[in-house]
């Protein structure tokens, strides 16, 4: 077990002005918003990274075009990139934005989480253990996990 | 001696110093009650103290004696002491501050005797020399607690204030003093005192062989060390001073000797180089008060330095983009940041102070280069920044020296003035009167940017320098005014330059326009009769800007600019009350706008042009009255171009003939009303939409712009009031109105205009418009509308709408009498009320409305005996609701008109009618408290029953109307009936309506026999219970809480009631949270959630949606017990609102599903 930090000293970008939705003079009562990818990216844009103070999107972890998102097929893919290569964050970080949409997406959603290609270790692997249903249930069976988990999430509730 | 038992009680109570600080409080208060009135003496005290004031125990003597005594005398203040007790309690203490163990008890027992004031025994000027003597002597401030240092500074700071004399005395000693105890202090509030205490030191020894002449380089060591401040901890300190606080005083420290002179300016100009912008701007505030207090001659020994610093600041601190927009006309048209405001003011300062300063100025290098830079550019865009940033300072440095005094201004014009012509190539006037005009001289003329910029900014500041009339005849104009001259020798062709400035401009740049009316602006502003602009050439300028008003079709920048500029100098004239302008200004501006109006056939938009004339005429009352008088010109006008316009002597005289013959029988009306309505409609009519359009435009102007300013313009109410009476006589005149196109537009926009007139109108105003549109009124055919009986035959015979006259003529008497105040005497009433009356059952609303304010005004049959109305309301209620037989008043649902609500008799379209009027009569009722409003409301609720006593079936739509007039009882209306229209208003009006109605509202419900009526009475109890104030629902809760359920759940099956709905869910959101509905909110727990979950997917209304998920999520307050069980039903409802069409609900859903997941324990993480 590594006692230090695994990436000591992060470079912390800025947060990106919030955009505010210039459709709100739409008063049509009928019309529909469909989920798009900036209201995914403002679901997940908060969480806070295990190790830092800051939050995912302050870290370039996640980025608004690392959302893919189709509303009539209920697709969503988040394609987030590591800190450091050999990050064993990453799994967190990966499970925190996959806890975090299912919290917030309709159940219809079939939600995939990847690591950007080229940007880990062991990219495979984190692949398959993200998005294995069994795997997830499980580790979220996991008070401990559990814990970490919805402390990185409560800025993104807020 | 009783007294004197408590005192030993207290005295071992304050010396204590386990006990807690209240406890010290408390006995040192009683303590000096007890002296105040007298039942002590201080002797008595003394002697009662004698033990604790001699122990041997440090900490008593320190604590129990000294600083109790002191204290003591900070309480008394205000009581007269003898001498001999001052005199004996100053020698102690001045002893006392030797000893270090009890230095806090001296210190605040000698600053509480200096304080003292006159009256109540003070310190002699020997006593308070040897205090400061024993201060410098024996106390070490610096080696002092924080609270005992202030303790010394303030003790300094009272002894220099009120005792001069013998401070001088001491000489040398206080100023060692004053050094020793503030070098190394860092508290704030400490050096804030010892900064003041340095300045009266400067004040106490001026002369130049004193103390302070000869310490002041110490002085200013230990002062300057602090310049300039930095505070190293910010937070957590409020109670701390400020730095702008502490900064100036330490300004004024360092500027309170012209001693400090050789020491303070190098460092300032050092501290000025500096990088830091607070020690610019600190410096540069320093420096300003160095030289107002240093004097001329010490400050000439650094201009050389000076100067090039100051430049500096400036060519750091501008930047270079300069606006072009509307609102820089007014303004310098570029961002000052601190460093350059206060780098500005010291040069003006400077130059203010000394013109020599000015000789630095005029020859410096940087300056005298502008003009080249000028003239290498045309357009400001396609200047290099280094360039921008030249002309810029440069400007600001010409013009700011300028506007120092005239003096300087006479150098700066005639150093630089024709310079800038010649590079500009403004020619000047050869002789007076006469200019240099032909036609290569005005085409020569290179319109530089830059140049134009610099010439605007000069001009600018030069014009604050013309002393006002006043002054100006007693200081003949003199060679003093040289720039005056030069000015005027060059204003002709520099108003042309400006002129052809903003003509040559297009609307891709606006800096053209800008600079143009910029400088035609700043021309026209100066005042006064020494004004280097003649009147000629001020009137060119205002027909310049005239003429591009009026000639833009569409509102560009250019026109926007314009009327700015025109406003600015309206205002202008009007402040300083320039006669002469005044004139040119109404003959040239006012009066063409104003025939602009008139004439409705221009170029301009009808909108455009009455902006601009409202926003210029609303400079000055006189242009005001111009202007209304404009307005009605131009009204009546328009408003002949689409009616036929007979003489009121010639038709009107014959048709009242007509009426008067034929009003003998309904038969003959009936056929009057044909003959009008024919005539109507074959008479060939020069109908003109667009006239009636620029009507309406010029009404909603009058009602936009002009009338909220009313209170700001004098005058403005007569010439309105005059405008009202002029529309009625326009009406009068006319006798056949086409319209059908914009018709409707243009009669709400009159009714609006017209009401509101009346309502800011004065009682005797509203009397002179009342009275007219009487005559107005019974001159017309409506009078003959009063004589139809009341009986359905007659009403259901009167089949004919009225003629669009009678309409409008109608609707805008409603509208007076909406408006009108209870004060106003309104010419009989009665048959007014049988007007409205037969005219709000044919379907006029304003009437019903004009009927309601009416009733809500009348006074009372008993108490009004000097009011002169021909009516009482009892008189008014007889004639409304009918009843010839019975003697006592009732207008339940007896009356001929409950008859028809209830629908006894009559059409369907008369019973809809009947009940939207009753409702208006009833809340003119309601508001002024009468219990009449009670009947009325019961009629309203017996038609929302299925069936009538009657036994037949109501109309649904008759119901719907029943329900609405609930709103109309309870919501606070626009257009009458309100404040602003003088309406009578009881207090409390609506918890009393809310208290009679909705008890029988629910028994009513729970007896309902069909869903229609069930929901058509949840309909009205809504608009009941959502317009009266959330507390008296917060009251009423309990009650409450379970019908308001159930109306949510009846009213969401129908989209109709939407609205209805939604403010119902409103109220019901008020009183989840609030604490007195907590408990029977929490008893209907899951009602309430059944029913919030069956809205969150409420389909036709988003907001519904929304905020039933909001108050899911603050059900959350409630016990855990109670909402535990619901979890998985509001789990449930939520997760389908995640999927909502809406984003905003989608976002509520998250927030609401997280809460109420997190209640629940790991088991469901998602």
């Amino acid at each position: 077990m590594v006692s230090g930090l695994i990436n000591e000293n992060p470079t912390v970008y800025e947060r990106k002005e919030r955009r505010v939705r210039t459709d709100s003079t739409n008063t049509d009562e009928f019309s529909v918003e469909p989920i798009d990818q900036l209201e995914i990216f403002d679901h997940i844009r908060d969480i806070r990274d295990p190790e830092h103070p800051y939050s995912l999107e302050q870290l370039k972890v996640l980025t608004e075009d690392s959302v893919e998102v189709d509303d009539h097929k209920s697709y969503v893919r988040v394609t987030f990139t590591p800190t450091v290569e050999h990050c064993s964050m990453a799994t967190i970080i990966g499970l925190s934005v996959r806890v975090k949409l299912m919290r917030s997406l309709p159940p219809r959603y079939k939600i995939d989480i990847r690591v950007a290609p080229g940007s880990h270790a062991t990219e495979a692997a984190l692949n398959k253990q993200l998005n294995d249903k069994e795997r997830v249930a499980a580790a979220l069976e996991n008070p401990n996990l559990v814990e970490m988990v919805d402390e990185c999430l409560s800025p993104s509730f807020e | 001696m009783a007294a004197l038992n408590n005192l030993t009680e207290h005295l071992e109570a304050f010396v204590d110093v386990t006990r807690s600080p209240t406890h010290h409080a408390e006995s040192l208060k009683a303590i000096a009650t007890s002296l105040e009135k007298g039942v002590l003496s201080i002797n008595q005290l003394v002697v009662e103290m004698d033990m604790y004031l001699t122990t041997t125990d440090d900490v008593v003597r320190a604590r129990g004696s000294i600083l109790l005594l002191a204290e003591m005398l900070d309480y008394l203040k205000s009581k007269p002491l003898d001498n001999a007790v001052v005199h004996s309690l100053i020698g102690f203490f001045t002893a006392k501050l030797a000893e270090w163990r009890s230095v806090r008890g001296a210190l605040s027992g000698c600053l509480a005797l200096i304080k003292r004031k006159g009256v109540a025994g003070v310190v002699t000027a020997v006593d308070a020399e040897a205090v400061a003597k024993s201060m410098a002597q024996s106390i070490q401030v610096q080696s002092l607690a924080l609270y005992d240092r202030k303790l010394c500074f303030e003790l300094l700071e009272c002894l220099l204030e009120q005792y001069p004399e013998a401070m001088i005395n001491l000489g040398d000693l206080m100023v060692y003093a004053t050094c020793e105890a503030i070098d190394g202090e860092k508290d704030p509030p400490c050096l804030m005192i010892a900064f003041h205490v340095v300045e009266l030191l400067a004040r106490l020894f001026p002369s130049p062989s004193g103390p302070v002449a000869s310490e002041a380089s110490d002085l200013f060591e230990f002062i300057s060390c602090y310049f300039p401040l930095h505070y190293t901890h910010t937070k957590g300190d409020e109670a701390s001073i400020p730095r702008e606080d502490l900064s100036r005083g330490l300004s004024l420290a360092i500027s309170s000797t012209p001693f400090f002179e050789p020491y303070a300016i190098p460092l300032l100009l050092e501290k000025l180089s500096a990088s830091l912008p607070v020690a610019k701007v600190d410096s540069l505030k320093c420096l300003k008060d160095c030289a107002v207090n240093y004097g001329v001659s010490r400050m000439k020994k650094h201009y050389k330095d000076l100067w090039p610093a100051l430049k500096d600041a400036l060519y750091a601190s501008t930047k270079t983009d300069l606006s072009f927009g509307l609102e820089s006309l007014t303004s310098p048209g570029f961002e000052m940041g601190e460093i350059h405001r206060e780098a500005v003011n010291l040069l003006q300062r400077l130059v203010k102070q000394d013109i020599s300063f000015l000789g630095l100025v005029v020859e410096d290098i940087r300056v005298n280069m502008v003009f080249d830079t000028i003239s290498r550019y045309l357009r400001y865009e396609e200047m290099l920044d280094t360039s921008k940033l030249e002309v810029l300072v440069v400007s600001q440095i010409l013009s700011v020296s300028a506007r120092s005094s005239v003096e300087s201004c006479n150098i700066i014009f005639e150093t630089f003035f024709s310079r800038l012509m010649n590079t500009l190539g403004i020619v000047e006037k050869t002789s007076p009167g006469d200019l240099v005009h032909n036609e290569n001289s005005t085409v020569s003329t290179r319109l530089y940017h830059g140049g134009l910029h610099l010439c605007i900014e000069l001009l600018t500041a030069s014009k604050d320098l013309i002393p006002s009339s006043e002054e100006c005849t007693s200081t003949p104009e003199s060679a003093q005014q040289s720039w005056c001259s030069i000015v005027n020798r060059f204003s002709a062709s520099l108003i042309e330059a400006f002129t052809s400035a903003v003509q040559s401009s297009n609307d891709d740049c606006s800096a053209d326009a800008y600079l143009g009316v910029k400088g035609l602006l700043a021309m026209g502003m100066f005042r006064g009769g020494s004004s280097p602009v003649s009147r000629s050439e001020f009137e060119k300028i205002l027909t310049t800007l005239t003429s591009i008003i009026a000639a833009n079709s569409a509102k560009t920048v250019k026109w926007e600019l314009a009327l700015k500029a025109l406003v600015c100098m309206g205002s202008f004239i009007d402040r300083y009350s320039e006669s002469e302008k005044a004139m040119s200004y109404m003959a040239i501006v006012v009066e063409n706008l104003v025939s602009l109006v008139r004439s409705s056939h221009c170029s301009l938009p009808h909108p455009m042009i009455l902006e601009a004339t409202s926003e210029v005429c609303s400079t000055m009352p006189t242009y005001v009255e111009k202007m209304v008088e404009g307005f009605e010109e131009a009204f009546c006008s328009s408003f002949s171009d689409f009616c036929v316009s007979l003489g009121p002597m010639t038709l009107d005289r014959k048709v009242f003939t007509i009426v008067s013959v034929s009003i003998s029988n309904k038969q003959g009306i009936e056929s009057f009303l044909i003959s009008n309505y024919y005539l109507e409609n074959t008479c060939q009519v020069n109908g003109n939409f667009k006239s009636i359009e620029n009507c309406s435009q010029l009404l909603e102007c009058v009602t936009n712009k002009l009338l909220p300013r009313l209170t700001e313009i004098d005058g403005l109410e007569k010439s309105l009031v005059n405008f009202a009476i002029s529309m009625w006589n326009q009406i009068e005149s006319s006798i056949v109105f086409s319209y059908d196109f914009n018709g409707r537009e243009f009669v709400e926009a009159a009714m609006k205009t017209m009401g509101e007139i009346v309502g800011v109108a004065s009682v005797d105003s509203q009397n002179s418009i009342i009275q007219k549109a009487y005559n107005v009124i019974s001159s017309s055919t409506l009078p003959a509308m009063e004589s139809i009986p009341l009986t359905v035959a007659a009403l259901e015979g009167l089949q004919r709408n009225l003629s669009t006259r009678d309409e409008l003529i109608l609707s805008l008497f409603a509208s007076v009498i909406i408006g009108a105040s209870p004060k106003a005497s309104i010419p009989d009433v009665k048959s007014l009320v049988d007007l409205f009356l037969v005219s709000f059952l044919k379907g006029y609303i304003r009437a019903a409305q004009a009927l309601g304010s009416m009733i809500n005004k009348l006074v009372t049959g008993s108490g009004g005996t000097n009011i002169s109305t021909d009516c009482s309301l009892e008189e008014a209620c007889d004639i409304i609701f009918h009843e010839s037989d019975s003697s006592k008043t009732i207008c339940g649902s007896e009356t001929f008109l409950g008859k028809i609500c209830l629908g006894f008799c009559g059409s369907l379209d008369l019973q809809t009618r009947a009940i939207t009027g009753l409702a208006w009569i009833g809340k003119g009722l309601l508001m002024r408290g009468d219990k009449r409003v009670n009947e009325i409301a019961l009629v309203l609720m017996e038609c929302l029953k299925s069936t009538n006593s009657s036994g037949n079936a109501l109309h649904p739509s008759a119901m719907k109307h029943a329900a609405d007039a609930f709103l109309t009882l309870m919501s606070d209306s626009e257009v009458c009936l309100n404040r602003k229209f003088h309406a009578v208003i009881r207090p409390l009006y609506k918890q009393r309506f809310f208290s009679i109605t909705v008890p029988i509202l629910e028994s009513l419900i729970v007896n309902s026999q069909t869903p229609l009526s069930r929901t058509m009475l949840h309909v009205a109890l809504a608009h009941v219970v959502s317009n009266v104030p959330v507390t008296v629902i917060l009251d009423n809760t309990k009650k409450l809480l379970s019908v308001i359920l159930e109306g949510l759940s009846v009213l969401s099956v129908d989209s109709v009631h939407k609205e209805t709905l939604f403010s119902l869910l409103l109220v019901l959101s008020g009183t989840l949270t609030d604490i007195k509905g907590q408990q029977s909110v929490s008893d209907n727990a899951h009602r309430i959630i059944e029913c919030l979950v069956k809205l969150t997917s409420y389909p036709h209304l988003m907001v519904v949606r929304e905020t039933a998920i909001q108050c899911l999520a603050t059900l959350l307050e409630l016990p855990h017990g109670r909402i535990y069980p619901f979890r998985r039903e509001v789990l449930q409802a939520v997760t389908k609102a995640l999927d909502d069409p809406k984003r905003r609900v989608r976002e509520e859903a998250i927030k609401c599903r997280q809460a109420w997941t997190s209640i629940s324990s790991r088991s469901t993480p998602f």
